[in-house]
């Protein structure tokens, strides 16, 4: 663990930050991307289970000082059984409706820790170093990079495929068999528990945390990275992460105009690039195609092309 | 007591109509929830207050110039934002709105600053009224006419005006109202000309109201508008002005109880229990699904 230590100590501090900023967010913003670019279920209250996740995280590390592994991973469970109880009632409600609920879900959620003594109101809590021998920048980029992996895998299995067919058809998904609650309700769960784990990560990053940090503003900062990289693409979900999360230390000049661009970026986005700047394109395909296997789709495109 | 609450309630109440009722006509027609209607709100509150303190106008002169400008922009919005979009996604258009909302919430803080203004107290004299025990402002007494008055206004124009019959037309189904020659792109545009001017003039009593206009006062006030339109039965006008009276009180009556702090979930809370028991909302109509 030493020699963790002493790379951490060679790298700039502040260039280390904006990397553990970039490693949180890709984390928030693929898990939702399994709510809404994955299973097409637009939820505006992500911040909400992020709040659920670091508060716990937070709480765990002061009352209970357990390792920081385990910490992240109850603090995920607790926000993913959150969020498949609140999904289970919300989620038979189509788009509109299910994001606004998502919206005033995370309003009573911000309200209710403004008010509850452990969270200490408006006051917001201050988070004790986390227990783990690894410095944190490793742990970041560890769980960020297992968390890529994790939904890649995810995606391309038999439970992505029928979460893609309910974003794309929720009827025809349906009548070919499949359970669109259940399958709703696990991929709000799966993306909650990111939601959680960058949560915990964010309290112990930045050593503090108020109520008032999981507004609907950051909710939107996190659907912002997303729409930018691409609804629903994995890769675009990563690059939009770090542009997002480290655009704030380039455009310092303008920190407090950095929402006027986030909206009009929405706008722009889904007007002339629904897809975002990496949708439409398979990385797998790709990444395939350059060490010169034939990837599997080739023969339907090819197919295609001919008829 | 009750009824000074009753009283306050629906004060509040018919505010929440006024800019409910823009969210509903706007989805009713093109299924779109228009993220931007409370800033909409906001700006027609900014406007106001413009007018009146910088060139001294009336309170009634500068409602009526917040409503004109608020339909301008409510138009302009629908052209830039959603109009491209009308052939994509709802999750696109959706999305699109919210980043209107962002953006102009954003422009405001850049040009008006962070802190709340207030209207001078010359704008509106307010005096107390007794009646039956109950003590009730002038200024509460306004919001609810100017509110009934713009309201039963909106009724006539869309129950016995041509344009109106077309916009029910428009609503029940696009596509049909489109051939039978109504040109639904300025059907749309009326629609949303119609919603922001009632949300400008909900803004301006909403500033008198708190005597606060502030930058993010559009974000609150919509959602809770929103909440206000689903509880009514979405697109349905006399269910978001139902929906308005009955949040504003539950709101009121809630503080009056002692759950001030809880003030803002109360809305929320109503919304998502609603929703759970009856989707459509009070007075709304069920859609089934047609593949």
């Amino acid at each position: 663990m030493g020699a963790l230590q002493s790379i951490v100590a060679m790298v700039d501090p502040y260039v280390l930050q904006i990397l553990v900023n970039i490693g949180i967010a890709i984390v928030l913003a693929l898990g939702l991307n399994v709510i809404t670019g994955i299973t097409g279920q637009l939820s505006l209250g992500h911040a909400a289970f992020m709040s659920i996740g670091a508060f716990t995280s937070a709480l765990i590390t002061i009352k209970l000082g357990l390792p920081f592994g385990l910490n992240l991973l109850l603090s995920g469970i607790i926000a993913a059984a959150i969020g498949a109880a609140i999904g289970y009632p919300i989620l038979r409600l189509t788009g509109d409706y299910l994001a606004i609920c998502t919206l005033g879900f995370a309003e009573i959620v911000k309200v209710v820790f403004l008010n509850l003594d452990i969270t200490n109101r408006a006051l917001g809590l201050t988070v004790p170093p986390p227990k783990s021998p690894i410095p944190m920048p490793f742990y970041v980029w560890g769980v960020a990079i297992l968390s890529i992996v994790f939904v890649c895998f995810m995606k391309e299995s038999r439970f992505g495929r029928a979460l893609k067919a309910i974003r794309d058809d929720e009827i025809a998904a349906e009548a070919m068999g499949i359970n669109i609650t259940r399958y709703k309700i696990q991929s709000f769960a799966i993306g909650s528990f990111l939601a959680g784990v960058g949560g915990g990560l964010y309290a112990h990053f930045l050593n503090y945390i108020n109520p008032s940090d999981f507004g609907f503003l950051k909710s939107v900062d996190i659907l912002s990275m997303m729409v930018l990289g691409g609804l629903g693409s994995i890769a675009g979900t990563v690059f939009g992460a770090s542009v997002l999360a480290a655009a704030p230390e380039f455009l310092r000049f303008m920190a407090q105009y950095r929402m006027l661009v986030y909206g009009g970026l929405l706008v722009f986005m889904m007007v002339f690039r629904p897809n975002g700047l990496l949708g439409g394109v398979n990385f797998t395909d790709l990444v395939l195609r350059a060490i010169g296997r034939k990837p599997a789709t080739a023969e339907i495109n090819e197919r295609h092309n001919k008829g | 007591m009750l009824l000074q609450q009753l009283i306050n309630g629906i004060a509040l109440g018919s505010t929440y109509a006024l800019i409910a009722l823009g969210y509903t006509m706007v989805y009713g027609i093109i299924t779109l929830i228009n993220f931007a209607h409370g800033e909409i709100f906001m700006a027609g509150a900014f406007v106001g207050l413009f007018l009146v303190t910088v060139l001294k106008f009336n309170v009634f002169l500068a409602m009526a110039g917040a409503m004109i400008f608020c339909m301008i922009m409510g138009v302009v919005i629908e052209l830039i934002a959603y109009r491209p979009l009308r052939k994509s996604s709802r999750l696109s258009a959706l999305i699109s709105a919210i980043g209107v909302s962002i953006f102009l919430s954003t422009l405001a803080l850049m040009v008006f600053g962070a802190d709340a203004k207030g209207f001078p107290d010359t704008a509106f004299p307010v005096q107390q009224v007794k009646i039956l025990g109950a003590e009730i402002s002038t200024l509460q007494l306004l919001i609810i006419g100017v509110s009934a008055l713009l309201m039963l206004a909106l009724e006539f124009i869309v129950q016995k005006t041509k344009i109106g019959k077309a916009m029910r037309a428009t609503s029940e189904d696009y596509n049909t109202a489109a051939l039978m020659g109504i040109n639904v792109n300025r059907i749309i545009s009326f629609t949303f000309a119609l919603g922001s001017s009632l949300a400008a003039a909900g803004g301006v009593l909403v500033g008198l109201l708190f005597n606060a206009v502030s930058f993010n006062m559009g974000l609150m006030a919509g959602l809770k508008a929103f909440s206000a339109a689903v509880l009514g039965g979405i697109g349905s006008i006399p269910g978001a002005m139902l929906g308005g009276l009955l949040l504003g009180v539950a709101e009121v009556m809630g503080v009056a109880a002692g759950y001030s702090s809880y003030r803002d979930a109360i809305a929320f809370a109503i919304l998502v229990l609603v929703l759970l028991v009856k989707p459509t909302g009070l007075l709304g109509q069920k859609i089934q699904k047609k593949v």
